[in-house]
C-alpha cells in the first residue's frame, strides 16, 4: 500500500516545470493552497481547476500517474465529505431515516471534495516535477532568513537530504536481517497483532545498531571530507532565477489576483 | 622531511570494564616512526587487530597522538589551526562505500568535498569532472549512488577524495568488501592516480595480492612496525610472515616451497610472469 503512494515521488521527464528553480515550486504550491481557502464559491474553484489542469499539462506527468497515487487518500477524501453531508445545519433538503440532509451539507461536502483533491493533486505535482535534493535545497534557502533567529536550517536540510539517500539503504538491510532472522525461525507471516508487534523485536533492533554504526562513519567521513556545517561552504548546483521563473511568479501573482478578484466580485453559488 | 611524517607516534585506548571504572590502557598503536616521501606507494599490512587502521586515522587528523607527533606536510595534526589544512592534503576513503557516498547523484557527492571547502561553482564542476575522468566514472554521473557496484560506488568514493585536490590519499581497507571483479577496479583506479597524477598513495589492507605494487611495504604487528621494505624484501620472508599471521601470494609460497626443497630460484617471486621466467631459466636448458 505504501508504495502506490505517489506523494513524495519524483517523475522524471523534461517540462518546464521540472527546469523550475525549486523555490518557485514550493511557493507556488503554498500559494496554490491558500488560494483553494479564500473563497467558498464555484468561481474561486473553476479557476483553480483551470489553472491546475494547465500546470499539469506543462508538466508532461501522465494524468494517470498521478491519480494512481490518490485512491490511498481517496478514501479520507470520502469519509470527510460524509461526515459533512449528515453534520452540517441547514435548509433541510430530506430526510433518511433518522438523518436529515440538509442542502449546506451538500453543499460543503462537494467543496471539501473539491478543495482538497485538488490540494493533493497540486503538491504531488511539485513533488513529482522536483528532485528531493532540490527540495532540500529550495527550503534550504527559503528559510534562510530564520538562521538569524538561531533556527539551524542547514543542518536540518541536511539531516534530510541523508535521510533520503539513506532509505534505499535501510530498507535493503530490513530485508536482509528479515531473511537472517527468519532462518532463525523468527515468524513474520502471523496475522496476529500481539504476534506481528512481537516479531518486529529482533527486526528492528539490530537494524537501529546497525543504523547508528552507519551514522557514525558517515560523520567520520564528512568530517574527513572537511564538513564544517553550512559556514563557509559554497553550491555545486546554485539555486539563481531564471526568465522562466521570474514568469511563473508573474503567473502566479496573476492567478490570485484573478481568484480574489472574481471570487468576490462574480460568486457563483452551488445550489 | 616527507609529505608524511610520524614521530614515535603513541596512540593508547583506554579499557572500561562494565562499570566504566577503567582497567588499564591498550596500546594499538606503539612507537612508529615513518617518513613518506611525496609520490609514494606504500602499502600497510597487518592482521585484524595490527593497529594499522587506527595508524591510518592519526594521519587525516580524526584521532590524536597520546604521545609523539605526526606531521602531514610540515604541519602538526594536533594544532587545531591545522586541521582543515591537513585533511585537504590528506584525503581518506573507507572501508565500507555505502556509508561514505553522502550525495544522491554520483556528481553530487564528489562536489561535496570542493564544496565544504569553500571552492567556486566553475571549479566544483571542472573539478568533479576531472575527478570521475580519473577514476573511470564519468559516464555514471547522473547515476544515484544506490545502483552501482560495490566497486564503482568505491571508485566514486576516491573521486571525491580526489576532488579535493589531496597529495595523498589514505585508503583504510578500501577493498575489504569488495567482491574480486570489485577488488581489482579499485586497485587499478588506485595505481593510476598514484603514476598518473603523482599522488602519494597509502593503502591500507590485509590483501597480499594488492601490495605487490607498492614502493614500500609496512607490515604491522601489534601497534608496533613488525617489518619495513620494498615488496621482493618483505616476501622473501616467507617464514616470518607466517609467524605474523600473514598469508604470502601463492606464487610466492610455492616459489618458497620449491626453493626450499633444492630447487634454485631466487627469493621474493612476486607474479606468475617471474615465476615462470625463473623456472624457466632453471628448466630451460633440458
Amino acid at each position: 500500500m505504501l508504495r502506490d503512494i505517489t506523494l513524495g515521488q519524483y517523475y522524471q521527464t523534461e517540462s518546464v516545470l521540472h527546469r523550475m528553480d525549486p523555490r518557485v515550486k514550493l511557493a507556488g504550491t503554498l500559494i496554490y493552497m491558500i488560494s483553494l481557502f479564500l473563497y467558498k464559491n464555484l468561481t474561486a474553484y473553476i479557476l483553480a481547476f483551470l489553472f491546475l489542469l494547465s500546470v499539469i499539462k506543462i508538466s508532461k506527468v501522465p494524468f494517470k500517474y498521478m491519480v494512481k497515487g490518490l485512491k490511498t487518500v481517496m478514501v479520507l477524501l470520502f469519509i470527510t465529505s460524509i461526515f459533512n453531508i449528515f453534520y452540517t445545519k441547514g435548509e433541510p433538503l430530506f430526510t433518511i431515516w433518522k438523518f436529515v440532509i440538509t442542502k449546506e451539507g451538500v453543499a460543503n461536502a462537494v467543496y471539501i471534495m473539491i478543495r482538497l483533491s485538488f490540494l493533493i493533486i497540486g503538491s504531488s505535482l511539485m513533488t513529482l516535477t522536483t528532485t528531493p535534493n532540490q527540495l532540500t535545497d529550495g527550503l534550504e534557502k527559503l528559510l534562510g532568513p530564520l538562521k538569524k533567529i538561531k533556527v539551524p536550517v542547514h543542518e536540518v536540510s541536511m539531516m534530510m537530504s541523508i535521510a533520503l539517500r539513506f532509505i534505499p539503504i535501510l530498507m535493503e538491510e530490513t530485508d536482509k536481517i528479515m531473511k537472517a532472522q527468519m532462518a532463525r525461525g523468527a515468524n513474520f507471516e502471523s496475522k496476529k497483532l500481539m504476534e506481528k508487534i512481537k516479531a518486529m523485536v529482533p527486526l528492528l533492533v539490530p537494524l537501529f545498531i546497525s543504523a547508528f554504526r552507519r551514522a557514525n562513519d558517515l560523520a567520520m567521513a564528512m568530517e574527513a571530507r572537511c564538513y564544517q556545517g553550512g559556514e563557509g561552504r559554497t553550491r555545486m548546483k546554485p539555486l539563481v532565477y531564471k526568465k522562466i521563473d521570474y514568469v511563473a511568479y508573474g503567473v502566479l501573482i496573476i492567478y490570485v489576483a484573478s481568484v480574489i478578484i472574481c471570487g468576490r466580485l462574480i460568486p457563483i453559488h452551488l445550489l | 622531511m616527507g609529505i608524511i611524517q610520524t614521530k614515535n607516534l603513541v596512540f593508547e585506548y583506554i579499557r572500561r570494564d562494565e562499570e566504566g571504572n577503567v582497567e588499564g590502557f591498550t596500546r594499538a598503536v606503539d612507537n612508529v616512526n615513518l617518513d613518506i616521501k611525496q609520490g609514494d606507494f606504500i602499502a600497510v599490512l597487518g592482521h585484524n587487530g595490527s593497529g594499522k587502521s587506527t595508524f591510518a586515522k592519526h594521519l587525516n587528523a580524526i584521532l590524536y597522538p597520546t604521545e609523539g607527533a605526526v606531521f602531514v606536510d610540515g604541519k602538526n595534526t594536533t594544532k587545531k589551526d591545522n586541521l582543515w589544512d591537513v585533511r585537504r592534503t590528506a584525503g581518506m576513503v573507507f572501508q565500507n562505500p555505502d556509508n561514505q557516498i553522502i550525495g544522491q547523484v554520483v556528481e553530487e557527492d564528489v562536489g561535496f568535498g570542493p564544496e565544504n571547502m569553500g571552492v567556486p561553482t566553475k571549479e566544483i564542476w571542472e573539478r568533479v569532472e576531472e575527478s570521475l575522468k580519473a577514476v573511470g566514472m564519468y559516464e555514471y554521473r547522473k547515476h544515484s549512488p544506490n545502483k552501482l557496484s560495490g566497486g564503482q560506488k568505491q571508485r566514486v568514493s576516491i573521486a571525491g577524495v580526489l576532488a579535493m585536490h589531496p597529495k595523498c590519499i589514505i585508503l583504510d581497507e578500501p577493498t575489504a568488501m569488495l567482491d574480486p571483479k570489485g577488488r581489482k577496479e579499485v586497485i587499478r583506479a588506485v595505481r593510476a592516480l598514484n603514476q598518473v597524477e603523482n599522488i602519494t598513495v597509502i593503502l591500507i589492507t590485509h590483501y597480499m595480492e594488492e601490495v605487490i605494487y607498492a614502493d614500500k611495504v609496512v607490515v604491522m604487528d601489534k601497534g608496533r612496525v613488525a617489518m619495513e621494505g620494498t615488496p621482493k624484501e618483505i616476501f622473501s620472508k616467507v617464514d616470518k610472515l607466517k609467524e605474523l599471521r600473514l598469508d604470502v601470494p601463492q606464487v610466492t609460497l610455492l616459489a618458497h616451497e620449491l626453493k626450499k626443497s633444492g630447487v634454485k630460484l631466487p627469493d621474493g617471486i612476486l607474479t606468475t610472469e617471474e615465476f615462470v621466467k625463473e623456472l624457466s631459466k632453471v628448466f630451460g636448458n633440458r
